[in-house]
Order: C-alpha cells, then sequence, then structure tokens
C-alpha cells in the first residue's frame, strides 16, 4: 500500500500544484516541494523495514487490472529499488530547487510535469508486472517531453521531438518483446501473465531468445544511453531547463540501467551472457568515444551531456560483465553520477541564467568573480573524474574490478576512461574558472555567486558523494541481498554457457 | 417468411432511429424549428442506444436471412447510435448561425444511422448492399450539406461529386463480387467459401479469390484503405466539419464491422493470395497514411491520412484472426474500432467546438497557443491526439496493446515491424500538432465566442475525455465486455 501512496502523492501532487496556480504563483513550487518531500521521508522510513530471509522483497502489493490477460497491479521493493527510490526523491527536491527562480512561466503546469515525470520513475522502479512497467516507461515520457518544448532554450523543438521520438519508438520494441515473452508463457503455462515472477520461467529457443533480449535492450540502451544510440542525449539535455536536466541525467538514465539488471538479463540469462561481449564492446566505445567527443565540445551542456554517456558506458560494462562487484560497481555508479552530474547541470544551467550563453570559448576566469561557485564546480569536476574518496571512483574502481574478471581485453581499454575523463573535466575548469576573467561577449551583470539557497542544494549532494566514496558499505549493504538473488537466478544457465564456449 | 412480434422485438433499435427520422421529417413538414428537431433526433438516437444496451445481455437471434441480431452486433449498434448522437450534438453550435434550412442535416444524419445499423448487423449481401447504400446517400448530401460560406467546407461540391463518383464505383464492385459469390454458393448469406470451392460442381478456387478481391477492394475504399485512400483527404478537408467527422467515425467503423463479419464467415483468409493481398494492403495503407499525414498543414487532411493509418492497423488484427486459436484478434479488432471512434470524435470534437459554419479553424497554425487560452479544450485534444500515437493511460494504447498481441501470438513479424516504423513516423505529425498548442499564444487568432448553444459540445468532449481515460486506465470491464461479444461473431 505505501508504493501506491508513493506515487499517488507524486500524481495528486502533481494536479494540486497546477490548480493551486490559479490562486497565486508561488503555490505550485511550495506543493511540488512539500510532495516530493513527502515521498522522501516514506522513502526513509522504508529503510527501518526489516529485510525479510525468504526473498529479497521488502514489500509488495500485488492486485488484479486486466484480468483478461492476466495483468496485475504488481508493485514491489528491493533493496535496489529502494536505493534508486531514494535517489529518485533526493534529487527531485533538488530539480524542485534549481527551477525554483528559474522557471517564471506557465508555473503549475511546470511542477506538474515535474512531478508526474518523478511519479512514472517512481513506477519504473517499483513495478514487477512487465505491462505496468511498461505503462509507467512511457508516462515519465510525456511530461518530460513537455518540459523540454515549453521551457527549453532555443532549439526546443527539434530537441524535445529528437528526445521522444528516440525513446517512444524503441519503447515499442520493447512492447513487442514484452508480449512475445508474455505469449510464451501462454504457450507454455496455458495461461496469459505478465508477472516478472511468472515470466522468469519461461523458457524460449535460442535464436527468438535473443530476438526477444534485444527489444529489451535497444530499449534499455536508448534510454541509459549507449553508443550508437545515444544521439538524442545532448540535444536533450542542451535545450531543457535546469530541472529538466537534472531529472534526465540523474533519474531518468538510470531507469535504464535499472532495466538491464532487473529484467533484461535475469529474463533472458543464456542470450545475454551470449551477447555480453557485444554490449561490453557497446561500453567501451561509449566510454572511449563520447570523452573523446565531449573534448570538442563548446557548448558546457553538451560536454557535460557526453561525459554522461561516457560514464554510463561504465554502467553497461559492469552490468553485462554480471558478477557481484561488478554490479554493486554500476549501481554505485549509477548512484554517484546522479548526483554528480545533476550538480554540474545545475551549475551549468546556473551559469546560463545568469549570462544567457552556454558557449565556453566565451567564458574564462569566472574563478575571480564567482569562488563559491568555482570550488563547486571543481569539487564535482573532480568527483566526476573519479578522484578517491568520492563515490564516482568507487562505483567505476569496483565496475572495472569486476569487469576485469570477465573480459580482461575490454576493461583494460575501458579503464583508459579514467584518463579521458581528468582530461576533460580539468580543462573544463581551465578555460571556464581559471586565467583572466573575460566578459567580451555577454551581460555580465547578472554573473551573481551562489546564493545560499544553491549552496544548500550543492553541499548536501557533497554530502552524499563524501558518503558514498568513504564509507560505500552503506549502500553495498542495501543491494547485496537483491543481486545475490539476480545472481542466483541466472547462476545455472552462466555455468552451462561458460561450459559450450570453453 | 412469417414475421412475427418476436421477430420485431430485436430490431426495436433500428424501428426507433427509423421512427426518429420519420418524425423528424414530419416535424419538418409542419413548423421548421432548428431546435425542436435536433430534440428530437438526439433523443431519438439515445433511446435507440439506450434499448440496444439494455437488450444486448439476452438478444441473439436471426430475424430474417437479412439481419443477426447478436451480442457483437448491438454492441456496435450502441457504439453507432451514440456516436451519432454525439455527432448531433457537437453540431448543432456549428450549425446555429447558419442563414439557410439546417434542419435536414438531422435528417440525413438520422438516414445515415439507420444504415449503419443495418450493416453492423448484416449477414447477408442484400442487408449488407442496403445499409451501405442507404449510408453512403445520405453522407452525399451531408458531405455537399450547402454552407455558403468561403471559410468553412471550401470545396463541398468537389468533395461530393468525387466521394459519389468513386463510391458508386467501390459499390459497382461490391455488387459484382457478390454475383460471383452467388455463382459459386447459390445463396446470398454470407458462408464459408472454402466449402463451396471443395465442392464437385464448384467454379474452382480463383473464382473465390476473384469474388473475394472484388468484395475486398469495394469495402476497402469505403475504409479509405490504401491504395484506395486517394478520396479520403479531399472529401474530409472539403465537407462540413459534422460530415467529417460522420464519415470518419461511423462510416467507418459500420463498415468494418461488415468486413469483419464478411471476412471470418467467408474464411477468406484460408486463401493464401488473399492474405498477401491484405498484408499489402496493411502495410501500404500504414506507410502511405502516416509519411503523407508528414506533409500536411490541415487538421482535417491530417486526420483523413492518420485514418488511412489506423484503418491499417485494424487490417493486421484481421489478418491475425485466421492463424490464431483463440478470439484474440477479433477482441483486438472491436477494441480498436471502439478506441477509434472514440478518439477521432474527441479529435473532430474539439475542432467543432472551435469552428462554425462561417468559418472553421481547420489550420493547424489556428491551434497555436491553444493550451495558455484554453487548457481544457488543449488538454482534451492533446490526450486525444496522444491516445491515436498510442501513448499510455488513453484507450488508444490498449488498442494498440490489442494489435501487437494479436499480431504476435499469429506471428506477424513483418507487420509488425511495420506498425513499430508506422507508429514511429505517426509521433512526429500529432506532436507538431501537440507543440503548436504550447507555443505562445497568437493574438490574431479570433476564435469564435462560445455561446450558450455551445455547452452541450463541451459535455460531449467531457464525456469523451472521460471515456478515453477510463478506458485507458481500467481497461477490465470493457475487456470482458468484448471478450464476450467477439465470441459471437
Amino acid at each position: 500500500m505505501i508504493l501506491v501512496v508513493l506515487i499517488s502523492v507524486l500524481f495528486f501532487g502533481g494536479v494540486l500544484a497546477w490548480l493551486s496556480e490559479g490562486l497565486d504563483s508561488k503555490f505550485p513550487r511550495i506543493i511540488a516541494l512539500a510532495a516530493v518531500l513527502i515521498d522522501l521521508l516514506i522513502m526513509l522510513t522504508l529503510l527501518g523495514i526489516p529485510e525479510p530471509t525468504d526473498s529479497a522483497w521488502i514489500i509488495s502489493l500485488n492486485a488484479d487490472w486486466m484480468p483478461r490477460f492476466g495483468i496485475s497491479f504488481h508493485l514491489a521493493l528491493d533493496g535496489l529499488s529502494t536505493l534508486l527510490l531514494l535517489l529518485t526523491g533526493f534529487l527531485g527536491v533538488v530539480a524542485i530547487g534549481s527551477a525554483w527562480n528559474e522557471i517564471t512561466e506557465k508555473v503549475g503546469f511546470f511542477y506538474f510535469c515535474l512531478l508526474w515525470t518523478l511519479a512514472g520513475v517512481v513506477g519504473v522502479f517499483t513495478a514487477l508486472d512487465l505491462f505496468l512497467f511498461f505503462f509507467f516507461w512511457e508516462v515519465m515520457l510525456i511530461p518530460m517531453y513537455f518540459i523540454i518544448a515549453v521551457w527549453g532554450h532555443e532549439n526546443k523543438n527539434y530537441a524535445a521531438m529528437k528526445f521522444f521520438l528516440f525513446t517512444q519508438v524503441t519503447g515499442m520494441l520493447m512492447l513487442v518483446s514484452i508480449l512475445v515473452l508474455a505469449y510464451f508463457h501462454y504457450v507454455q503455462f496455458g495461461w496469459f501473465s505478465f508477472d516478472y515472477l511468472d515470466l522468469l520461467n519461461v523458457n524460449i529457443s535460442n535464436n527468438i531468445e535473443m530476438m526477444v533480449m534485444l527489444g529489451f535492450f535497444v530499449a534499455f540502451t536508448t534510454k541509459l544511453p549507449s553508443f550508437p544510440l545515444h544521439s538524442w542525449l545532448p540535444d536533450a539535455h542542451s535545450q531543457a531547463p535546469t530541472a529538466g536536466s537534472v531529472i534526465l541525467a540523474g533519474i531518468l538514465l538510470k531507469t535504464g540501467a535499472y532495466g538491464l539488471i532487473r529484467f533484461a538479463i535475469p529474463l533472458f540469462p543464456e542470450a545475454s551472457m551470449r551477447f555480453a561481449p557485444v554490449a561490453m564492446t557497446l561500453a567501451v566505445i561509449s566510454i572511449l568515444y563520447c570523452a573523446k567527443v565531449a573534448f570538442a565540445q563548446t557548448d558546457i551542456k553538451r560536454l557535460i551531456a557526453y561525459t554522461s554517456i561516457s560514464h554510463m558506458g561504465f554502467v553497461l560494462l559492469g552490468i553485462y560483465a554480471w558478477n557481484e562487484i561488478a554490479l554493486q560497481g554500476a549501481i554505485m555508479t549509477m548512484l554517484a553520477h546522479g548526483l554528480s552530474a545533476a550538480a554540474l547541470f545545475m551549475l551549468a544551467g546556473g551559469l546560463q541564467h545568469r549570462i544567457h550563453t552556454r558557449n565556453m570559448q566565451d567564458m574564462g576566469g569566472f574563478w575571480a568573480k564567482v569562488p563559491r561557485m568555482s570550488f563547486v564546480a571543481l569539487f564535482f569536476s573532480i568527483a566526476a573524474l573519479g578522484m578517491p574518496g568520492l563515490g564516482n571512483f568507487v562505483g567505476e574502481f569496483l565496475a572495472l574490478l569486476g569487469a576485469f574478471q570477465a573480459n580482461i581485453t575490454l576493461t583494460v581499454l575501458a579503464a583508459f576512461g579514467l584518463i579521458f575523463a581528468s582530461v576533460y573535466s580539468l580543462w573544463v575548469i581551465q578555460k571556464v574558472f581559471h586565467g583572466e576573467y573575460k566578459n567580451t561577449n555577454f551581460d555580465d551583470s547578472g554573473l551573481d555567486d551562489l546564493s545560499r539557497r544553491e549552496m544548500f542544494y550543492f553541499g548536501a549532494m557533497m554530502l552524499g558523494l563524501i558518503w558514498m566514496g568513504m564509507y560505500p558499505q552503506s549502500f553495498l549493504d542495501l543491494s547485496a541481498a537483491t543481486l545475490n538473488n539476480l545472481l542466483s537466478i541466472t547462476e545455472g544457465v552462466a555455468a552451462s554457457v561458460v561450459q559450450t564456449t570453453l | 417468411m412469417t414475421m412475427t412480434f418476436d421477430d420485431l422485438l430485436p430490431l426495436m433499435p433500428m424501428l426507433i432511429v427509423t421512427a426518429t427520422a420519420i418524425i423528424a421529417m414530419l416535424m419538418i413538414g409542419v413548423k421548421r424549428s432548428y431546435l425542436l428537431t435536433s430534440a428530437i433526433t438526439i433523443t431519438g438516437l439515445l433511446l435507440a442506444s439506450v434499448v440496444a444496451a439494455a437488450m444486448l445481455p439476452f438478444t441473439n437471434q436471426q430475424i430474417t436471412p437479412l439481419f443477426i441480431i447478436d451480442h457483437y452486433s448491438l454492441f456496435f449498434t450502441v457504439v453507432m447510435c451514440a456516436s451519432a448522437m454525439f455527432i448531433s450534438i457537437l453540431s448543432f453550435p456549428y450549425f446555429f448561425n447558419l442563414d439557410d434550412q439546417k434542419e435536414e442535416f438531422y435528417l440525413l444524419l438520422v438516414i445515415a444511422t439507420i444504415g449503419a445499423i443495418v450493416m453492423v448487423s448484416s449477414n447477408h449481401f442484400v442487408s449488407t448492399l442496403l445499409g451501405l447504400e442507404t449510408l453512403s446517400m445520405s453522407l452525399y448530401g451531408m458531405v455537399a450539406y450547402p454552407l455558403h460560406s468561403k471559410e468553412s467546407a471550401k470545396y463541398p461540391l468537389e468533395a461530393s461529386v468525387k466521394y459519389l463518383i468513386l463510391s458508386a464505383v467501390a459499390s459497382g464492385f461490391i455488387v459484382f463480387g457478390m454475383a460471383l459469390v452467388y455463382a459459386q454458393t447459390g445463396t446470398l448469406s454470407f458462408t464459408s467459401l472454402v466449402t463451396a470451392a471443395s465442392l464437385t460442381n464448384s467454379l474452382g478456387e480463383s473464382y473465390s479469390i476473384v469474388a473475394l478481391l472484388m468484395i475486398s477492394a469495394g469495402m476497402a475504399f469505403k475504409l479509405s484503405l490504401a491504395p484506395f485512400h486517394l478520396w479520403t483527404p479531399d472529401v474530409y478537408e472539403g465537407s462540413p466539419l459534422p460530415a467529417t467527422t460522420y464519415l470518419a467515425t461511423v462510416g467507418k467503423a459500420a463498415m468494418f464491422v461488415v468486413f469483419l463479419r464478411f471476412i471470418h464467415i467467408t474464411e477468406a483468409l484460408s486463401f493464401p493470395s488473399v492474405v498477401t493481398v491484405f498484408s499489402l494492403i496493411a502495410v501500404a495503407s500504414i506507410l502511405a497514411g502516416n509519411l503523407l499525414a508528414l506533409l500536411q498543414d490541415n487538421l482535417k487532411r491530417i486526420l483523413a491520412y492518420s485514418s488511412i493509418a489506423h484503418m491499417g492497423y485494424l487490417m493486421i488484427a484481421v489478418i491475425a484472426t485466421y492463424s490464431s486459436e483463440g478470439t484474440i484478434s477479433i477482441e483486438a479488432v472491436t477494441f480498436y474500432l471502439l478506441a477509434y471512434v472514440i478518439m477521432s470524435l474527441g479529435g473532430f470534437g474539439v475542432a467543432s467546438v472551435i469552428s462554425s459554419s462561417e468559418k472553421e479553424f481547420d489550420s493547424i497554425s489556428d491551434y497555436r497557443g491553444l493550451f495558455w487560452r484554453n487548457p481544457w479544450l488543449a488538454s482534451s485534444f492533446m490526450a486525444m491526439l496522444l491516445s491515436l500515437a498510442g501513448i499510455p493511460l488513453t484507450i488508444g494504447f490498449i488498442g494498440k496493446f490489442y494489435i501487437f498481441l494479436a499480431g504476435v501470438e499469429s506471428g506477424l513479424w513483418v507487420l509488425l515491424a511495420v506498425l513499430v516504423v508506422g507508429s514511429g513516423i505517426g509521433l512526429y505529425y500529432y506532436l507538431r500538432i501537440i507543440y503548436r498548442m504550447l507555443m505562445p499564444v497568437d493574438q490574431s487568432i479570433q476564435y469564435r465566442i462560445a455561446g450558450i448553444e455551445s455547452i452541450s459540445s463541451y459535455g460531449v468532449l467531457a464525456i469523451l475525455v472521460f471515456l478515453l481515460l477510463l478506458f485507458g486506465i481500467y481497461p477490465a470491464p470493457v475487456m470482458s465486455l468484448v471478450a464476450d461479444i467477439s465470441a459471437y461473431i
């Protein structure tokens, strides 16, 4: 029941926020903040529930929805979902904070879209019925489309359309895959079911399994995104308003990784194991190629977007290595990248709000003018490049360590990504914040240092990253039970595949 | 054959609509009153749909060889009467200020509805043809309804003549096909052509195939399936908005029900060549409809091309009926037709609300900034468009889910791939309209000032949006209803 509350607070909070605009334009943001805070509090209480010993599911809810096709309203929560829900709640608050003064037009509708996106994400992280999962997967798209299309920058129509088309079309491939899976369940067991736990028992012959798995893989790696389906992300990010970028980079990308861990591999273990080398190669290409492309950008938001793709490559690498260490690494990278990328996008958005440009060639020497902002930027850049002691390092290190057991060559290549990351991160710092101050091409009258409110958000995110870096065990413990469960599902299969390939 | 009172009872919905037409006609003869005529029409149609709905659970009867009144036909009788009623309500403010005789429009609409009811209850060639011609004849009049305004229904005569000539040719094809079937089977009732072809004195299989393809070509014309779709955008654009709405919803759905019954009973799909032709028609419709819609700036034309694509999607489910074991693909057709009627009514309904017989707002640039001017109206429109695009929370998504499921069950992989591509292209033009509505307000566009007469139109839209969301979020009751009635076809 508590999961339904989580989702409905956001749904109804969104409607309320929209309606309240008629009374006062300050109400929507307050209502939105309240709704997300309530959710965050509920999520924190979830941590207190003792873990059951017999299964990995902490709580679950199962009700009939469309009995004709065995579709149920099945929500459940395990350690992995809890971690990602906490990330969602936390970044939800941060996103509202970043929009607090930036969004001045059509405020009510903005917070409506924001909360509905979050509601969709919460649904994605908790749904265990594949139809329901797909339902939420699509539901989070539309409000996100509106956020980019209405409050975006100069080229918003193109960016929003591209975002929507990429995710929707690949989503339809996933729908076909889900239906094939459900149909095979019907053939084998005599009744339709879309339930994850039922579908785990379905056996599909090798070639069809590969095709069906690819439907999921394409949908999830579009969202992740991974090379070669990544091209929507830089456009979406550079055009989206700051809060949109925060949600997109911090949470939406993680739904792709979550889908791979929860669905794509456990449902199709054999096909996934056979496909793993390809997936890991794509991951390495993402890491290296997008790091290189990031270096060539002049638009600061596009640069951060490409670095995001590069970092998500480590996640993909870790997931397809499919052992506990690598998966822990992937999950840690998801969490840490969620915070660091969101913070960097907030900084870029803050800069754009102040000086109305994203072109780094016009910028330089900002340290003298805005020291606090520069420090924050330095901190998060260093976090992103993987400095030991911060969360990203733990994640990427574990991902590489785990991947090393699976594929040595690719792991060695991927490790170069860490070096590239230092290059482009420090290059940005040097270009924008160091050197002599120049303001030739823009009006710097609005260039103020970070306000207290902004410092508060950034401070909280810094603390989060330091915590992850210094004491990652608290996060690893939460997801351990889930991962053991997932690994046990695929255990027998993995061994047999290894046997045949040897 | 004598008819008893027991036979008349199941025909009640049809009789009520016929009585409505007669009363409305006499009424016009006695005293011309726009309000009264429309009230009679709306009441009659409402009554017919309520009666049909009440009869649905316990009526299953063949009335003379001409009509089959079963759960399936009664379900669609309800849909036809309710849609016709909604269109009557929507057209009330549209014609309100027309400075000419406007009562006859309702008369034509009711007569067309009789044709539609006959079609959905038909399993005999004679009733099919009678229903089809009754519907088409009335539609010619509705399409050409004189508006005397350059800013609405720009080419009513062109549209009407085009529709008349092409439609007559299509009817000719159908009649010729029927004659060929009769030569083969010796009966005008729908019967299996497979059994007929296997008889020793039969004329041979190729004879049946030619007959089937001729009838299908004629029906495909009425359904505007590619490559028989060329009339659609012109007729949609040229006619008055209520006539377009009627043609797009009742006209298409009634035809599709007969088509489905005909294909199902004659077992047409057991001939491989028919399956090939149907598959080609489906692919051509999906691609042509979606690609050509990309080039349009006129809302009516966009919806015309999008309806071509939607008919193509439905064809996939029709093709799936043959190889599937259960009734899932028939359920898919049924549900998708219901969804299609609701979303098309809603889409045209929004245009009707801001348009009138003096000026129609049918260019998509007219919708610029609508979301900020009239958020409820624009939200309804968005819901309809997203439903047409098959996005969750709406009935269109469940409909598409059904079609995908039917396709997966029958293993129609190529058609499903085309469906994915087509839906992807389709998103683009639906989003284009949505994006227009989100753009900043353009003050130069002056919509009609909605008077008291428009209130009921808003009510209709509200009902349609409610149904769209209800069936999209909690479709279980409709699903079981559809599963129940689909067993009867």
